[in-house]
This record gives structure tokens, C-alpha cells and sequence, in this order.
């Protein structure tokens, strides 16, 4: 009994990635085993932690809780896809990014990537967050190591450092 | 030393991969190989049974499974129970599991039998499809019931006792006898668990060209999981390679090897002739890695009129779980531990390690620490309420003083040393600590919060960590010719920026730019003598020794540089990378410092032309002298006779809600002592992130076991960490540097002590908050929720009204 | 952690959805799949087929209406928890949505799952089957054998159980607007921020000149359905009234006496809530 296997188109980063997987196949399982984005980190698979929120047409969204079949029409941002371009190979951080190198916002770094597409798009949403609005923001993820303070710190500088290069 | 970096908020060079999503965790390697296999493991949905069949028939049916492992497809060293790791001689009845259950399971989540699929989801298939008939037997679960014996977990441990250790110093009972006052405490802690954000994984490749085995590990020693795979493999060591890649959190669950996956992924990688993948998801974490914290304890305290603790007898009985691979470090640690910053004239401690039917104990960040303060700390606040004086008064009556240093306690420590503190400032430290938490200030924010109707309470804790234990760790250093350093130390990293704080250390100490510095942990290829991270001893153990390598790196550096250029080593100086005599311009590149220190043969470069025999060495002499080696290199060992000791204070105000009951964190306040700070960034960092932890362990988490030793909240949705909205908006931290004279830097552990006071705080602070309105309600078990604290204002009954108005007036 | 194998459809219009479900008694729809897929993942779900109706066309919609006896919200059964919170008019013509809706889970798991995929998971925890049934909305539901529309009180069947048929798909819920002289408020206490509650209450208040003329009240995990009381006669105590009519349970995180306890400490906190919007509103 094979396993029927479905053809799916995935936007990731800019890039389309051509995968064979079967229906079952987590858009999480899909993103790191098929297209090779290990950045997208699994903590729980039951939609808790937030380490594998992705951007779905520009809205966080835990990859743990889809399958690859269902976001066939979907544009996904993943971390890997976070970093700007400028004229060096591996381009510039973005200001969410060097934010949490700025705030000391990461340790084993795991939980990261997930904080760091959810305050992607919550600073899009809301530029100017009050220290309410940061820890509102990053409400759904869960870190071991930080204990949160960088991490609301970081939500902020981000703001600022967007702010300074506009 | 000159410092320059030593002290200062570098920022991590390890957050470039990280941010950009490039960091390599275990289930990163080798995504892309096709060849790659996945394993998925059986594990026993019962607490205690006798396994009668295992039919596994089935399961190579299902396409795309390769095999399929049980007890009896074991053999040799895989075929006995795993290493029981730290034996101790009062642990008279350790038992270890087996790396696959043989013939019966002890809890639920005890790995049965092992499959190899082309992936995790067919691997998964697999293991539905295995038969295993049980004869259930009944389970012994929670220390009462362990304590009770009238079930065994395993039939020739009596009374499930593992071990019983007894430490006294002076007389204890008859002290307490003689003392003006006495108080009896009982204090739970409940079990609960590391939780880092990645659980476990193992990958092995075994290449059959250079016949070697390859294993990457999410561990906490690699030097240590490689030994355990030699050994159950039957390899030599030489042919074991063990990396630690980056590490998703390890909190202590880490430290324990080999799990039984650590030896079937290598297992299966050799015979299949395939990699092979283990990764642990989330609900096998809860059921089969290691939970902590359970204990049990009675106190008697025996003390004078002014709080003075006379005598202290403490026994306690530990929860070890099924099995007992990690021996009794935890209970050690709580029974040493305990006495704090305190110095009880006679101490007595007896403890019980027992057997259940749950998933097997390791340290878990803290290792014991946390119930030692809760159960010092909570007798503290009793002597206080008994006698009716200030909390931090009983305190400093109790503290050992500043010039008693070395303090000797009389007892011996988890290394097998004496327990004896190296340094610290108590007195200084709680008064830093009543300023930041404004301690004096608090009746009148009580009375005025009173007014509103709202009710807030203050607690305290102190404690003493013993932190960077033995034996030893390693450092090599090596200065290429490009001038860029290269440092290798064996234990492993998961979080805490060595890459960062390391560098710093070799940076100042070798006289080197900080970006040309790249440290290497955890992979025994580079350095394979290392004992791991775990008892807040990286940056004491490592960064010690790769201080001490550094200047044998530099050593050597001044006396080539010092032959090179023709002057006196103690004329010369490195600064940025470069050797020059003081006050001229002579100078040499240690790159090419180097080059000379390499006798070569043959040019492949610029730099290696200038290094050729015709070119280096007085022809007179052998090019390599008879006492040196070729190589700019440094490589040293650092072996502390004991520990040392870091200590802090916390302090925090909460409100409970009178009608909800739900506890409020309104301010968190902490003093800290790790002696000096190599990157304050980094040390509050940790500290920030122990607090949280150890509000979720006061507040919010713990395992749910049933009578059927069944886990109910085997989830993050019922497992309850804390997110972002349960830990104090805001932690004010203060330090205070008190170095410690057994290191070369005089730095001390920093990595455990957020967590460590934060059951009692907790407990104090609630009590406080409560008994205005419920003089005899005590907080005597950890943790509490907001369904317990109004259990227990059921329980209590309350101050007359009149009464409380009078109070507030 | 990973699901049980599956067949799988994305049908591109409601009719060739409703086909494959009548012809797969094992079928299960997929919409947000924001509590599905942790089923499917814990192995304690493993329908034969997921039918996913992403991209079926026209059921994204929040479509409010202020008139008459069809004033009210109608949302289509692919519009997201997270699109229906940030609808201002939603919030108008029925307030108690958004006061409801910023209690569901945490912003990352509504951006994906769906109002009316909450209601027929019949989650008695979960806020918007109460929601549903104190403001005596309905479901309208499509099979290949035609359309109904179920009324509230007649959708939850059991835990996590809705009357609805296997080969049905609940393409559009209806709550009615709040009428002139209502009020309505949500509290709810949990644990953690965004976890179930421990025990969550709505109310929903009618006033005729100040006065109460009706009153009803909805729980949320403490009955094994969601549950509305009629507190209208026992106003002075609706907490009582309540509690004779649910039998709160205990679980790891709360006993039985503390969640009845939250439900005579919330349920006139959010009377006097509603009330006090009802007057706001008339003001």
C-alpha cells in the first residue's frame, strides 16, 4: 500500500520549490525536510510553542498546524527569507533581526525564528508598539531561556531601528 | 590581568546564525541525504507491567520500514541494563533500565522496541502496528505511595529504597532538645521538568571507508556519550566521534546518557549502513527523558530568642523515579544545599531515595537547590513569624559572616569534597536587596493597597550554589599562521554564548582581536578530554582552562617573537594580534610568530614559504628543539580542588486576588554574587531566564500524574510554562562581586541561580500576602495555583473583620 | 507526532466538497485545522480522507446587517477568528464577537483558525460555541442532499460533538445583532493567557427603561456542552441559578469547588458588565 504522493508548488522566500509529499505531510516537515529551510524550528507539533510560526501570505501562522498540500496558493516567509538584501552575499538583518542581536533577545536560539517572523508582522501592523503592545505581540511563543525581558526589548529597539533606516 | 573584554556587554557572535536561521541543531544534519533513516520508538502506555509477547509480524509489511528492534535482537554490552553513572555507596539497590524493556516496564513511556523507516511518519506507522501483551502490575506512584511499600516497583529493592544517606555535624537532636524554641515544617515539592524548546535527538553515520562512527548528539557531554557508545557498541574509542551541534536548551535533562536512543541510532546506522535520525517529539520528551524536583520533607529547628538556629534535622524522601542512572546527586545537593548562607550550630540530614512508577530523575536546572531553599528558606520565615521579628532579621542572625571565609560546614558535597564555601558578602547582599525591592518601605504600600481592597504580600530567599564542579576541563588553543585563533574546549554549549564569552577570555588573555578568535565545543574530534556542562561549571571549568591555555599560547608566542626580534620576553607585549617590543617599533604578526614556530618542508603559501627549513632555525640545531613541538599552540587543564561557591537573594512582591485567588507578580527583585561577570549581557540574560523558569515552577507547571501512574499533561497545553504574560514584566537585578580565590579569574557559576529561590519567594510571599486575612494559613507545598490557594482559604479560617480594621488603621 | 496517513481532496467548489464527503463515510473537512491537526498529529483522530475547503470561493465573509429580523453577522465558514475580531462593523451590530474573539487562543492561531470551524468543533472550553448559543444564532449547513439552518440550541450534541451529519459542511454561522436596550459582556479566568478557561461567562441583558427585562448568561468550561442560563427570575442571585443547572468538574487545573467558585464570582461581575453596556448604549 504506497502512499499516494501529491505534486505541490510551494512560494518560499521568493522561490518556488517543486515537492513530491504526501497529503499527510506537516507544512513544518515540508519546509525543513523538502525545501531545506532548517531555520523553521519544530518545539511541540501541537501549535503551542510558536518555534515553527511561518508567514502566510504575510500573517504568523504556526507551520505545525498545516500540511504542505493545503498551502499550495499561500506566498511563506520563513525565517531564512527575514534578512534584507544589500550588496554582501548574505545581505543585512533585518531590523527585527539585528534588534534581538542588539538586545541579547536569543540564547539556545530556538524558539527564535518563530518570535522573529510574529514581530515581523506584528511591527507591519503596528509600528509603534507601546511595551503592552510588544509583549501582546509575542504573547504566543514560548522561550526557556530568556525569560521574555530581551525578547520585549527587542520588540521595541526593532521599532526604532525600522524607524532609523525608513 | 589587563583586561579589555573581561567584564564587558560583548555581543554574541553565535546570533549572526542563529537570526538568520542557519543554526544546526541535530535535526538539521543531514536533511538532504537521501540515505537518511528515521526512528520511531514503542514506549509503554503502562506504569508497571510484565511484557508477556512482543509480535512485531506486522511491521516490516509496512513499506518503507527497514527494521525493527527489541530486547531480544540485543546483544552483548546493548544486551545489559545502561550505566548507572555516578554510583555512591549508600545507593545500595541502583537499578538502571534496559536500552530496550526486557520482560517488564517500570513507567509509562519506557522505550520497548525500536523501528527504522525511510521516514518519521512510516516510522510512526510502524509502531501502531507492534503487539505487545502486558500483564499489567499494580504501580507505585508519588512518594507516599513509595513510602507505603506495600507495592513494589522492583521486587528485590525493599521497601523501594534506593539509597539512605544520613550527614550530621555536631549533635542536631539533642541540640533541638536543649533550644529555647522548636518548630516541625512538613514541605512538598512537586515533580517537574526541564522543558528545553528541543527535546532529544541523536543522528549516527557510520562510514564504512574509514570505518568510523560519526554521532551527533543534543547532549550535554559529548565526551561522555561517546565513552557509553564505545563501550555498548564494542568499538574502540578511536573509531567514535561524538559532535554536539547546536543545542535547542539542555536545563539538565541533557546531562543524563545514554538514553537508549544515543546507542540504538548508531546501532541501526552500523547495521543498516544508512544515517540514521532520532528525534524526539514533544510527548515523547514528558514520558521518556526526566522530570525533577519531587520531594518530601520534615523539619524540626531548634533556635534562641533571637531566631538563632541551635539545631536542624532535616529529613526528606527524593522521588528518583524507575530507575536510578544518575545516582543521588539531586538529594545530595538538597541535603547540602539547604543550609544556604546559613551556619545551624548542629545539622542532621537524612534523606530516602525512592522508586516509582514514573519516568526516571536528573538534575534539572537548580539540581536539588530549589527544595533545599524552599525547605531553609520557609523554616526561616517560621522562626520569624514564631518569634514575631523582621524575616531579613532571622536572616542576618543566621548568615555566616564575611571573615569566615573559607566556612567549613562539616559535610561532604556532590563531588565527594568537603563542603566548604570559598567566598561571599551575605550581610552586603541583603542589604543591597532590601534597597532594590524597597523592603523597609513595604507596610506602608501594604496598608495602602489594603485601603483599595487589594491584597500584596513580600518574601525573600537566600541561597548558595555550589557551582564549576570537578574533575577538570580542557582547552586547546591554536594561533594559525594567518594570524586567526583557534579554541577548542570538550563541553557543550546550549545556549549560554560561549562562542561569545570564551572569546573575550582568550581575546584579553592572549592579546588577540576578539573576531579573530573561533571556539569550538562539544565535538570530541578537537578535544577529547571533557566532562560536559551542567552545574553552572562552563564559564569556571572551561573558561579557566582555556585562560590557562591561552597563556601557554602566549608563552610561546613571546619566546619565538622574543628570538625573532631580538629582545627580552619581558620587553615585549601583544596587542591586537602583534608582538612588539615596548616603546619601539619592532614588532611581528603572531601569524608569522606562526610560521616560525613550524619548521616545514614544503611551501604551499606565502606564508609557509618563509617557514621552510632553509629559511627558519639555527642550522646548528634541530629544527624542532628536543623540549618544545612545532605549532603555536596552548593547551592546559584546569582541575579545582572544590567547588565554588556563587550565592544570591530574591525578593517578591505579589498580589492575590481576594476573590479569584489568582497570584500577581507586581515586582521581582534579585541580588546575585557569581564573583566576577566575563559578560554581564550574558550572566542577566541567564538570570532573567532562571527567574521565569522558576516562576513556572512556583506558579505554573508540574506533572500530573494519575493513581495508574498515568501522565495527564504530557502537552504544552496542559504542561502550563509560562509565555511572555506570566513572568514579571520587569526583573531588577543588582550585583555584587565577590571573586573566587579558587580560579584564575575569580568568576563562579552563574547558569542555575534564577531558579533557585524562586519556590520559596514564592511561598513567602503569597503566605504574606494571605495571612493578614488567614493568620494560620502556611504555604507548605510547591507549586501553588489559584484552584490551591482557595483550597487552602477554605481550610483557614478567617481574621475577625473587626479585627483587620483595626490592623489597618 | 505525525499524522496517520490520509487521502486528501481540494475541491474547488462547494459541490464537488460535499460529493467527496458523501462518498468517504471516513471524511473529515479541513478548514483552519487549528484544532484538527494537533488531533491528527496526536494520533487520536485519523479520518480516511480531509476534505480541505480552503479553496472553495465565496466563504470568507463577514457580512453584518443591521436590518430588522436578519440584523446580525452572517461569517462565512473560511473566515478567520482573526479577519471576524478585526471587523469594526462586526463589533457594532454584535459587540459580544470581538469581546469574545480577543479571548480565543493567542493572535498566530486565529490568524488561521476559523469562527464557524470553532463552533462545530463543539469544544464546551471553547468561546465561540457559547457565544453561538447565548445570542440564539444558528449554523447553516450544506450536504448533497440540500441546506438547512440549525438553530444554536440544537448543535451541540455532546463533548466535542455536533449534531451535524459527516457528509455536512457548516458553510456560514448567524449571530444576530444586539438588539436596542441590550447589553452584553465576556470575562473569563485561565490559567495562562490565551489557554481555555478555567471558567469563561458572557452575559447577555435586555433592558426596557433601565430595567432588566431579560437576562441570560453563558458558561464556558464548566458543563460538558456549552450552556446558557436563563438568570432573568434570580437576579439577585444568578450565580445559584447557574449552578443548579451545571455540574462544574474538576481537572488537573482547577477542582470542582474552585471553578463554581469563579462562576459566583464572575457571573455577577458580567451581569453588571452587561448591564452597564446596555445603559452605555442608550446613552
Amino acid at each position: 500500500m504506497s502512499e499516494q504522493l501529491h505534486d505541490v508548488r510551494l512560494h518560499v522566500n521568493g522561490s518556488v520549490h517543486e515537492v513530491q509529499v504526501p497529503a499527510r505531510r506537516l507544512l513544518s516537515d515540508a519546509l525543513r525536510h523538502d525545501c531545506g529551510l532548517t531555520g523553521t524550528h519544530v518545539g511541540c507539533e501541537h501549535g503551542v510553542c510558536g518555534a515553527c510560526t511561518v508567514l502566510v501570505d504575510g500573517s504568523p501562522v504556526r507551520s505545525c498546524l498545516m500540511f504542505a498540500v493545503s498551502a499550495v496558493d499561500a506566498e511563506i516567509t520563513t525565517v531564512e527569507g527575514l534578512t534584507e538584501a544589500d550588496d554582501t552575499p548574505e545581505g543585512r538583518l533585518s531590523p527585527v533581526q539585528q534588534a534581538f542581536s542588539d538586545c541579547h533577545g536569543l540564547q539556545c536560539g530556538f524558539c527564535t525564528p518563530g518570535f522573529l517572523t510574529t514581530i515581523t508582522a506584528g511591527l507591519k501592523e503596528n509600528p509603534d508598539p507601546t511595551e503592552d503592545e510588544a509583549r501582546e505581540m509575542i504573547a504566543g511563543n514560548l522561550c526557556r531561556c530568556t525569560g521574555y525581558q530581551n525578547i520585549v526589548k527587542s520588540v521595541l529597539r526593532a521599532a526604532e531601528i525600522e524607524q532609523e533606516r525608513s | 590581568m589587563t583586561t579589555k573584554l573581561f567584564g564587558t556587554k560583548v555581543p554574541r557572535v553565535e546570533d549572526q546564525r542563529f537570526l538568520r536561521g542557519q543554526g544546526r541543531y541535530v535535526d538539521d544534519l543531514l536533511t538532504d541525504d537521501p540515505r537518511l533513516l528515521h526512528a520511531a520508538v514503542l514506549r509503554s502506555p503502562h506504569a508497571h507491567a510484565r511484557i508477556t509477547d512482543i509480535d512485531v509480524a506486522d511491521v516490516l509489511d509496512v513499506e518503507g520500514v527497514l527494521a525493527v528492534w527489541t530486547y531480544d535482537d540485543l546483544v552483548d554490552a546493548m544486551a545489559q541494563p545502561l550505566p548507572l553513572l555516578i554510583p555512591h555507596p549508600t545507593l545500595t539497590h541502583g537499578r538502571t533500565q534496559y536500552a530496550l524493556a526486557k520482560d517488564e516496564v517500570n513507567y509509562m513511556g519506557e522505550a520497548i522496541a525500536f523501528v527504522v523507516a525511510v521516514d518519521r511518519y512510516v516510522a510512526e506507522d510502524a509502531v501502531a502496528r507492534i503487539r505487545v501483551s502486558y500483564d499489567q502490575l499494580p504501580p507505585v506512584v508519588g512518594i507516599a505511595a513509595a513510602r507505603a511499600a506495600d507495592r513494589l516497583v522492583h521486587d528485590d529493592v525493599p521497601g523501594n529504597v534506593g539509597a539512605r544517606m544520613e550527614q550530621e555535624n555536631g549533635d542536631a537532636r539533642a541540640a533541638i532538645a536543649d533550644a529555647p524554641h522548636t518548630l516541625r515544617l512538613e514541605l512538598d515539592v512537586e515533580r517537574s521538568a526541564c522543558t528545553p524548546m528541543e527535546g532529544r535527538g541523536t543522528v549516527a553515520r557510520w562510514d564504512p571507508d574509514t570505518s568510523r562512527l560519526t554521532v551527533w548528539s543534543s547532549t550535554q557531554t559529548s565526551t561522555g556519550v561517546r565513552g557509553c557508545v564505545a563501550a555498548k557498541l564494542g568499538l574502540d574509542l578511536a573509531k567514535v566521534d561524538v559532535i554536539t551541534p547546536d543545542v535547542g536548551g539542555g536545563f539538565g535533562v541533557k546531562i543524563n546518557h545514554p538514553w537508549p536512543e544515543e546507542l540504538l541510532v548508531p546501532l541501526a546506522a552500523m547495521t543498516l549502513g544508512r544515517p540514521v535520525k532520532f528525534t524526539e517529539d514533544r510527548r515523547e520528551h514528558f514520558i521518556s527523558s526526566a522530570h525533577e524536583r519531587a520531594q518530601v520533607h520534615h523539619v524540626e529547628v531548634g533556635f534562641d530568642d533571637d531566631g538563632r538556629v541551635l539545631g536542624l534535622n532535616v529529613e526528606f524522601w527524593h522521588d528518583h523515579g524507575a530507575y536510578t542512572p544518575y545516582g543521588l546527586i539531586v538529594p545530595i545537593i538538597t541535603s547540602t544545599q539547604l543550609l544556604g548562607p546559613y551556619k545551624p550550630a548542629n545539622y542532621r540530614v537524612v534523606f530516602e531515595s525512592l522508586y516509582t512508577n514514573t519516568v526516571i530523575v536528573t538534575p534539572y536546572r537548580g539540581a536539588g537547590r530549589p527544595q533545599g531553599c524552599f525547605v531553609m528558606e520557609r523554616t526561616m520565615d517560621a522562626i520569624a513569624a514564631y518569634l514575631g521579628k523582621d524575616r531579613t532579621e532571622v536572616r542576618s542572625t543566621n548568615f555566616i559572616q564575611p571573615d569566615e571565609f573559607p566556612y567549613e560546614h562539616g559535610l561532604v558535597f556532590q563531588d565527594g569534597r568537603p563542603l566548604t564555601y570559598d567566598s561571599g558578602d551575605y550581610p552586603a547582599s541583603l542589604e543591597k536587596l532590601k534597597t532594590l525591592v524597597g523592603w523597609d518601605e513595604f507596610e506602608d504600600f501594604r496598608a495602602e493597597m489594603a485601603a483599595q481592597g487589594r491584597r500584596v504580600g513580600i518574601g525573600l530567599a537566600c541561597y548558595v550554589e555550589g557551582t564549576g564542579v570537578g574533575p577538570y576541563e580542557g582547552a586547546h588553543v591554536h594561533i594559525e599562521t594567518s594570524g586567526k585563533v583557534k579554541v577548542a574546549t570538550g563541553l557543550t554549549t546550549q545556549g549560554q554564548g560561549h562562542q561569545t564569552a570564551f572569546a573575550q577570555i582568550v581575546a584579553d588573555t592572549l592579546g588577540v582581536r576578539f573576531e579573530d578568535v573561533e571556539i569550538t565545543t562539544g565535538d570530541t574530534r578537537k578535544m577529547p578530554y571533557a566532562v560536559g556542562t551542567f552545574a553552572s561549571r562552563a564559564a569556571v571549568m572551561s573558561g579557566s582552562a582555556i585562560h590557562l591555555a591561552s597563556l601557554r599560547a602566549r608563552e610561546k608566542a613571546l619566546r619565538i617573537a622574543a628570538e625573532a626580534l631580538e629582545a627580552a620576553e619581558d620587553d615585549l607585549e601583544i596587542v591586537d594580534g602583534v608582538v612588539s617590543v615596548r616603546g619601539t617599533d619592532a614588532s611581528i604578526d603572531l601569524g608569522t610568530v606562526a610560521v616560525l614556530s613550524n619548521p616545514l618542508r614544503y611551501a604551499f603559501d606565502e606564508a609557509s614559504k618563509a617557514a621552510t627549513q632553509f629559511s627558519v632555525g639555527d642550522p646548528g640545531k634541530p629544527p624542532v628543539a628536543e623540549d618544545d613541538e612545532p605549532g603555536l599552540e596552548g593547551k592546559d587543564f584546569y582541575s579545582p580542588e572544590r567547588s565554588t561557591f556563587a550565592n544570591g537573594m530574591h525578593a517578591v512582591i505579589v498580589e492575590t486576588d481576594p476573590d479569584t485567588a489568582e497570584i500577581t507578580i507586581l515586582k521581582y527583585a534579585v541580588v546575585h554574587d557569581c564573583g566576577h561577570l566575563i559578560n554581564p549581557m550574558i550572566v542577566e540574560g541567564q538570570i532573567q531566564g532562571g527567574v521565569a523558569q522558576g516562576v513556572g515552577g512556583a506558579l505554573y507547571e508540574r506533572m500530573e500524574y494519575d493513581e495508574a501512574g498515568q501522565l495527564l499533561n504530557a502537552s504544552f497545553m496542559d504542561f502550563l510554562m509560562p509565555y511572555v504574560t506570566e513572568v514579571p514584566t520587569t526583573i531588577d537585578i543588582d550585583h555584587l562581586e565577590t571573586p573566587s580565590p579558587l580560579n584564575p579569574l575569580g568568576i563562579k557559576g552563574a547558569g542555575e541561580a534564577g531558579v533557585i529561590p524562586s519556590a520559596a519567594v514564592f511561598a513567602a510571599a503569597i503566605e504574606d500576602a494571605e495571612r493578614p486575612y488567614k493568620p494560620t494559613l502556611a504555604i507548605t507545598a510547591m507549586p501553588i495555583s489559584p484552584s490551591e490557594l482557595f483550597d487552602l482559604r477554605l481550610a483557614h479560617a478567617d481574621v475577625p473583620a473587626e479585627a483587620i480594621a483595626e490592623e489597618t488603621r | 507526532m505525525k499524522p496517520a496517513p490520509f487521502a486528501f481532496r481540494r475541491p474547488a467548489t462547494l459541490e464537488e466538497a460535499l460529493a467527496a464527503l458523501a462518498e468517504e463515510p471516513g471524511a473529515k473537512v479541513l478548514a483552519g485545522g487549528q484544532s484538527l491537526v494537533p488531533l491528527l498529529s496526536m494520533r487520536l483522530a485519523a479520518p480516511s480522507m480531509l476534505v480541505d475547503i480552503n479553496a472553495l470561493p465565496g466563504l470568507g465573509h463577514v457580512r453584518c446587517s443591521s436590518d430588522g429580523g436578519a440584523a446580525g453577522v452572517r461569517i462565512g465558514a473560511l473566515a478567520r477568528h482573526a479577519h471576524v475580531l478585526a471587523s469594526t462593523e462586526a463589533a457594532e451590530v454584535q459587540p459580544l464577537l470581538a469581546m469574545a474573539l480577543s479571548h480565543v487562543a493567542h493572535p498566530t492561531i486565529r490568524n488561521r483558525g476559523t469562527t464557524v470551524g470553532s463552533i462545530v468543533h463543539a469544544d464546551a472550553a471553547a468561546e465561540m460555541p457559547m457565544v453561538l448559543r447565548l445570542l440564539e444564532g444558528s449554523v447553516d449547513v450544506a450536504s448533497v442532499r440540500g441546506r438547512r439552518t440549525v438553530p444554536a440550541g440544537e448543535l451541540f450534541a455532546g463533548p466535542l460533538e455536533s449534531t451535524l451529519a459527516h457528509d455536512e459542511i457548516a458553510v456560514e454561522a448567524f449571530f444576530p445583532a444586539l438588539p436596542e436596550g441590550a447589553g452584553v459582556a465576556f470575562q473569563e479566568i485561565a490559567r495562562r493567557h490565551g489557554d481555555y478557561a478555567l471558567v469563561g461567562v458572557a452575559a447577555l441583558v435586555e433592558t426596557d427603561g433601565g430595567e432588566v427585562v431579560r437576562a441570560r448568561v453563558g458558561f464556558v468550561s464548566v458543563s460538558d456542552v456549552p450552556v446558557v442560563v436563563d438568570v432573568t427570575d434570580s437576579l439577585d442571585d444568578p450565580a445559584g441559578k447557574a449552578l443548579a443547572e451545571l455540574d462544574p468538574a474538576a481537572d488537573i487545573h482547577a477542582t470542582a469547588a474552585y471553578r463554581a467558585h469563579l462562576v459566583k464570582v464572575l457571573t455577577p461581575r458580567v451581569l453588571a458588565d452587561a448591564v452597564h453596556h446596555a445603559r452605555e448604549r442608550n446613552t
